[in-house]
């Protein structure tokens, strides 16, 4: 990847590398604005929206237009195919319904980015058959009881959810950490991956 | 600081919602900081209900700094080094502005006889201002509470006219809730014996009705816990309790004193037009029935601000500013800041709402 955007976490960069510049951009879960940062800089129109209030602050500080919203009720608000991309990074797992989330995003983006931690990764696989615990890992950092993943979901599950919904999976990007892994054995093998659809 | 006091007659009269037309309308001003060459760099700043355009220069009555002194001047949120800063005293009002304390043709004040007008009509003769100061297009429009409709009907109404919009604690649209407390003010107002239906220029000003409606707003300007933190219970200096309606509490002598020193530099008569236009206000309905279509392509960059604590202009509201500027297609922001003060923490000390103003206007 040729661009500036090292510090970016990995699902982030090869979303800013594989969006088009100059594209209309709505990020959802924009958090502190790194992804909107980087996607300005390749003359994109972006916009997210943030939960956090304090993350909003930062947000709208730097000159980001950052809604403080809640995605699970706020997408509705947006036009059919007001953007050129809808992005989801590492919020799937935290919808309320991801079903209707997936269908918010195809409906707002022309095409969507979704990230999220893969639950069969085997080190959580391992967690939970030897120790019998719900996982605590490098992905999935966060206790059961506080963790704001309240749909835990693995490669396969999305897989399966972008079919029923209609979506074609146009590109995925699978990590273990900062690596890439390849895509046979990525339910296994890969902390997180990143998918580009359409509808 | 440095400013620059000045008052422009419009050179047309200026046609109102109300229908009919108001002649010979001045328009009070204050500018901060120099406009630039191109004329780009102007900010219009919109002020509150009982606001004036002394925003930052001491108050020609009171003596007091000026209303945002705290985020306009050099260096600060709203950088005078940087951009040319215009307030406007609203028409209706007494600060230098046609309203009903002016002459009118037959050379008596207008008191009653001046025409309701809208905060449309208001921006309207903004937009006169910045006509004959030649600015076709403004930085941003910014203003808190009543100066953020005037920000929105800007934006609505000449959309051309400005590249920001920034909306602090305010509303599309005055709730039922608004309206009753305007109402409770304005009968305060005219139940005083000196009003004398509008007519008491030159002799006793209704300044008993007057105290006691800002007393009634000014409670509404303020959280409960902001009220319990700064007063509770506490007496005003004395030991014991009165038996008696002596201002016995610290909370009494509090409003009392806000409400006799606000008779000071307002007019009773300004109160009920002002206050008349907010009830009046409600974006969507001038737009058709659906606020998104208020907004139908516009290109300005919005920023709406609520307080997690005001209860007079909620959070809700903003939301739903936001929701159809989101349906309209445009670039906007919003953060609801948490700080104790109600209403008022706009015009306070809150460092978020500094680094919030600071990086919208870039």
């Amino acid at each position: 990847m040729s661009r500036a955007h090292s510090p970016l976490r990995p699902d982030l960069a090869v979303i800013a590398s594989h969006v088009e510049p100059g594209s209309r951009v709505l990020d959802i879960g924009c958090g502190d604005g790194a992804l909107m940062l980087a996607l300005r800089e390749e003359g994109c129109d972006v916009r997210g929206i943030e939960i956090d209030g304090a993350c909003v602050e930062r947000c709208v500080s730097q000159g980001l237009s950052v809604v403080q919203g809640d995605a699970d009720r706020d997408l509705g608000d947006y036009p059919d195919k007001g953007f050129d991309y809808a992005i989801l990074s590492q919020t799937l797992q935290t919808a309320a319904r991801p079903d209707r989330m997936l269908d918010q995003l195809l409906r707002v983006g022309t095409r969507a980015f979704v990230s999220f931690p893969n639950f069969a990764h085997w080190r959580t696989r391992a967690a939970l058959m030897l120790g019998g615990r719900m996982p605590v890992t490098r992905s999935i950092p966060v206790s059961w009881y506080e963790t704001q993943n309240i749909h835990h979901v693995t490669i396969k599950d999305f897989q399966e959810l972008a079919r029923e919904k209609g979506a074609t999976i146009a590109r995925d990007w699978y990590f273990a950490g900062e690596r890439p892994v390849s895509r046979a054995g990525a339910n296994a093998r890969a902390e997180f991956a990143v998918f580009e659809l359409a509808r | 600081m440095n400013t620059h006091s000045q008052t422009l007659c419009l050179p047309d009269p200026l046609p109102l919602d109300g229908g009919g037309e108001l002649a010979r309308v001045e328009v009070a001003y204050e500018t901060y900081g120099e406009l630039n060459a191109d004329c780009s760099n102007a900010i219009l700043l919109c002020h509150a209900l009982t606001g004036d355009q002394y925003v930052a220069s001491p108050h020609p009555i009171t003596g007091k700094p000026g209303w945002w002194e705290r985020m306009v001047g050099p260096g600060k949120p709203i950088d005078t080094d940087r951009f040319h800063v215009i307030c406007a005293n609203v028409i209706g009002s007494c600060m230098g502005s046609t309203g009903p304390a002016s002459e009118a043709s037959d050379g008596n004040p207008y008191a009653m006889r001046f025409p309701v007008i809208t905060i449309r009509d208001m921006v309207r003769a903004h937009v006169g201002l910045l006509d004959a100061l030649g600015i076709a297009r403004l930085h941003a429009v910014v203003g808190g509470s009543m100066g953020g409709m005037q920000a929105l009907s800007l934006a609505a109404n000449w959309p051309e006219r400005t590249e920001r919009v920034l909306v602090i604690a305010s509303t599309s649209r005055h709730s039922a809730q608004n309206i009753a407390f305007h109402e409770l003010g304005r009968q305060a107002i005219m139940a005083d014996p000196r009003w004398q239906d509008g007519d008491y220029y030159g002799g006793e000003a209704p300044d008993n009705g007057l105290a006691v409606a800002r007393m009634a707003a000014h409670i509404t300007y303020l959280s409960e816990e902001a009220l319990t933190e700064k007063f509770g219970r506490n007496l005003q200096d004395r030991d014991a309790k009165s038996f008696g309606f002596d201002a016995d509490f610290q909370v009494e002598s509090y409003l009392r004193y806000q409400g006799s020193g606000f008779t000071r530099r307002f007019d009773a008569n300004s109160y009920l037009y002002i206050t008349r236009a907010m009830d009046y206000f409600d974006l969507a309905e001038e737009h058709g029935g659906k606020l998104a279509d208020a907004f139908a392509g516009t290109d300005a960059r919005f920023c709406l601000v609520s307080f997690d604590s005001d209860w007079l202009y909620p959070t809700s509201e903003s939301r739903h500013v936001v929701h159809a500027l989101n349906a309209a297609g445009a670039a906007v922001s919003f953060v609801e800041l948490s700080a104790p003060h109600g209403h008022d923490s706009f015009l306070l000390d809150v460092p978020a709402l500094d680094r919030v103003i600071g990086g919208f206007l870039g």
